[in-house]
């Protein structure tokens, strides 16, 4: 699923294999498209709220329909997806437009009978769950229970019930009496996979606090707390920008959290708080341009990060439609481009490299000629397979691995 | 935004930051959706480092041309206790003048520093490695001359400084010998938009341009006379026309409403914690300047 800034969300789904096309096995397509949020405007406080989706989350499929949570800045809604190929036919006190007939005119009585029609896909906004945040939502989570999630904004975490919607708990609350003294915000949020009491949430600080909400209502005080001392060599004017972590994902297994700041990938292994286990430079050839990145603004873009299936390779987005893979056992990493000339279907994709000074080889990008308004923000890994979907400005780019 | 391909170009030029950083937390008040919070706490803390940069470039520069001019040339030292807090709400940017010198005592620094507050108050509250000891000195006049002109002109210059100038005058020579309060204050003058920093030792400033003793060496011309201050201005711009000129243009976006705005309360914190009003709350943490800009 994919949401945009007009609040419009589009679903697509993966063909099914046919014997027909079998070359056409996982392809995807457009499945749904909906419009999930609109504008609105606060009176009270004069503020527009954005109708541009922030989040979408899906649930665990319990039953033929599809359930997904998505968000704005200020409300989260649950949509109910569901495919309708039968209609029924052969109604007593209705006709087929759905004019009521006159009872005296009827003169015999028939059961009515389902039959197929075409497939309509239906999206149905089951829950609004709105009216309790005040700062703007950056995070939804799904817990393992598959009854609660938690919905994070700049200083509150709130944990709801999805059958509850006047209602939330707020378990984590990081505003400061004086707001003078505001020194970080929560940047992301994310339950354990498996632990549905244990949640983590990382801060602009470059921070991770895990908590257990076992041990009180309010997970004010964290039970871990993740931080890597800084880098004195390192320090510059906006250190504390590029610290700042934009995502926050629990691996599959639980055992590790990885995280995404400004220019690098880190992942923490649970047990140790001190530093991570592994860092990956994403894009470390930019660290002499941050200057000019905070002037266009690119440096608040918030990078996403994701983990394959089995949690051996790790995946970010960077610039000019580039993004990037790590393998973590072989420590070898991949640069590769998302875009319309590269990717002819079934092309296999050509690792990228740029070049960070002196002379450029041929193939190779130098920084200065990086496209800096085309980012991968937001990228997926398929939860079993190697596909992964890759968001590159108006274009959803859909790779696999090449099948033999 | 940065659309195609274009040079990579670096200026880590403090000012500059300042100026890109204060423009950005101006047009974030206008953008959709409201103020972001977490992005304007960033671009605080980048206009934090590049103000810890650029003051101690100033106080460095001060520092180098205070040892070109040990004694000879009249010079002004603007000793200041480092505030409490920079939570102390702003006051009136144009202060009475007290016309009584021995009143100097009996200015507080809270006094002066209220107007000063637009560029004092983040540098008192400075990180610890730039706070200095707090003021030493028993009478705190805020601007004194000391040097080689008579005595008596001090007193007299001071209580007569125009309106305007962000601090309650006190050309004093009684005290003659070098100043010793260690802290340092920035001034901004609203009417000539003359920055003045001090450090540890004293900088000349308008305040000559009162005393008639010492504006003699100087600049001739009677004092107050208001071509004298724009000779002044003009000769302190021309050898720092950067500075001045980019605070002045940063203090000139907000407009005329500037000390109105200034002596705005800071919001109650109980109320509505919308994106706004969080957004300035966040800000004024660095102090009065940004709370000043916030203000507006």
């Amino acid at each position: 699923a994919t949401g945009d800034k007009g609040g419009r969300v589009v679903i697509f789904q993966r063909e099914q294999e046919s014997k027909n096309q079998p070359h056409r096995r996982g392809e995807y397509n457009v499945y749904s498209t909906f419009q999930s949020h609109e504008p609105e405007f606060d009176y009270l406080k004069s503020l527009e709220i954005e109708e541009k989706i922030n989040k979408i989350r899906w649930l665990p499929q319990q039953n033929a329909a599809y359930f997904l949570l998505s968000t704005n800045d200020k409300t989260v809604k649950l949509w109910k997806v569901s495919e309708r190929d039968k209609r029924p036919e052969g109604y007593n006190l209705k006709d087929e437009d759905g004019r009521l007939r006159d009872p005296s005119m009827i003169t015999m009585l028939r059961v009515p009978v389902l039959r197929p029609m075409d497939l309509m896909v239906e999206a149905t906004p089951r829950r609004v769950f709105a009216n309790a945040h005040t700062y703007h939502i950056n995070s939804i989570s799904v817990n393992s229970d598959y009854e609660t999630y938690m919905s994070a904004d700049d200083l509150r975490i709130n944990l709801w019930n999805f059958e509850i919607t006047n209602q939330s708990f707020n378990i984590v609350d990081i505003k400061p009496a004086n707001m003078e003294e505001l020194t970080e915000v929560i940047t992301a949020a994310e339950f354990h996979p498996h632990h549905c009491n244990t949640f983590v949430y990382s801060s602009s600080k470059g921070t991770i606090r895990l908590c257990d909400m076992r041990t009180s209502a309010l997970c004010d005080r964290h039970a871990k707390f993740f931080e890597e001392p800084e880098d004195p060599s390192n320090r510059s004017f906006f250190s504390e920008i590029i610290s700042s972590i934009s995502d926050v994902k629990f691996s599959h297994s639980g055992r590790y959290i990885m995280t995404r700041d400004y220019l690098t990938v880190k992942v923490w292994d649970l047990n140790m708080e001190n530093r991570p286990i592994e860092t990956y430079q994403v894009h470390d050839y930019l660290r002499s341009k941050l200057c000019s990145l905070y002037e266009n603004d690119c440096i608040f873009d918030k990078f996403e990060c994701v983990w394959n299936g089995s949690d051996s390779v790790i995946m970010t987005g960077s610039y000019n439609n580039f993004f990037r893979m790590f393998d973590r056992n072989t420590k070898r990493d991949v640069t590769l481009e998302a875009s319309r000339e590269n990717s002819k279907p079934r092309a296999i994709l050509k690792p990228r490299k740029v070049c960070v000074g002196g002379k450029r080889r041929k193939d190779e990008i130098s920084v200065d000629s990086l496209d800096f308004s085309k980012k991968i923000l937001h990228t997926a890994w398929h939860p079993a397979e190697n596909i992964i979907a890759v968001a590159a400005t108006n274009n959803l780019y859909i790779f696999q691995d090449k099948v033999n | 935004m940065l659309r195609g391909r274009r040079r990579m170009e670096c200026t880590l030029d403090a000012q500059s930051l300042i100026s890109i950083s204060l423009r950005k937390i101006h047009s974030s008040r206008t953008q959709r959706g409201g103020i972001k919070l977490h992005k304007n706490l960033l671009v605080s803390y980048v206009l934090r480092n590049a103000r810890q940069l650029y003051l101690s470039e100033r106080y460095a520069e001060l520092y180098r041309r205070q040892q070109h001019y040990p004694d000879g040339a009249p010079l002004l030292a603007m000793p200041a206790c480092p505030p409490p807090a920079a939570a102390a709400p702003p006051e009136l940017a144009v202060l009475p003048l007290p016309a009584d010198t021995q009143d100097r005592e009996a200015r507080s620094c809270a006094v002066v520093r209220g107007g000063a507050e637009l560029l004092e108050g983040p540098v008192c509250a400075a990180p610890p490695e730039l706070q200095r000891a707090p003021c030493r000195d028993s009478s705190p006049g805020f601007y004194r001359a000391a040097g080689s002109a008579g005595p008596g002109g001090g007193g007299g210059g001071g209580s007569s400084a125009a309106p305007g100038l962000l601090y309650a005058a006190g050309c004093d020579f009684g005290t003659g010998g070098v100043p010793h309060c260690s802290s340092r204050t920035t001034v901004l003058d609203l009417d000539t938009h003359v920055v003045t920093t001090v450090e540890n030792g004293y900088l000349h400033q308008d305040c000559c341009s009162q005393c008639p003793c010492c504006c003699q060496p100087v600049a001739g011309g009677p004092p107050f006379a208001p071509c004298t201050k724009r000779a002044r201005f003009e000769e302190y711009s021309a050898e720092h026309p950067q500075d001045s000129s980019n605070i002045s243009n940063l203090i000139s976006i907000f407009g005329s409403g500037f000390t109105g705005l200034v002596s705005r309360q800071q919001a109650d914190s109980e109320q509505p914690l919308n994106g706004q009003l969080c957004g300035k709350q966040a800000l004024a943490s660095l102090g009065a300047w940004t709370r000043a800009i916030v203000a507006f």
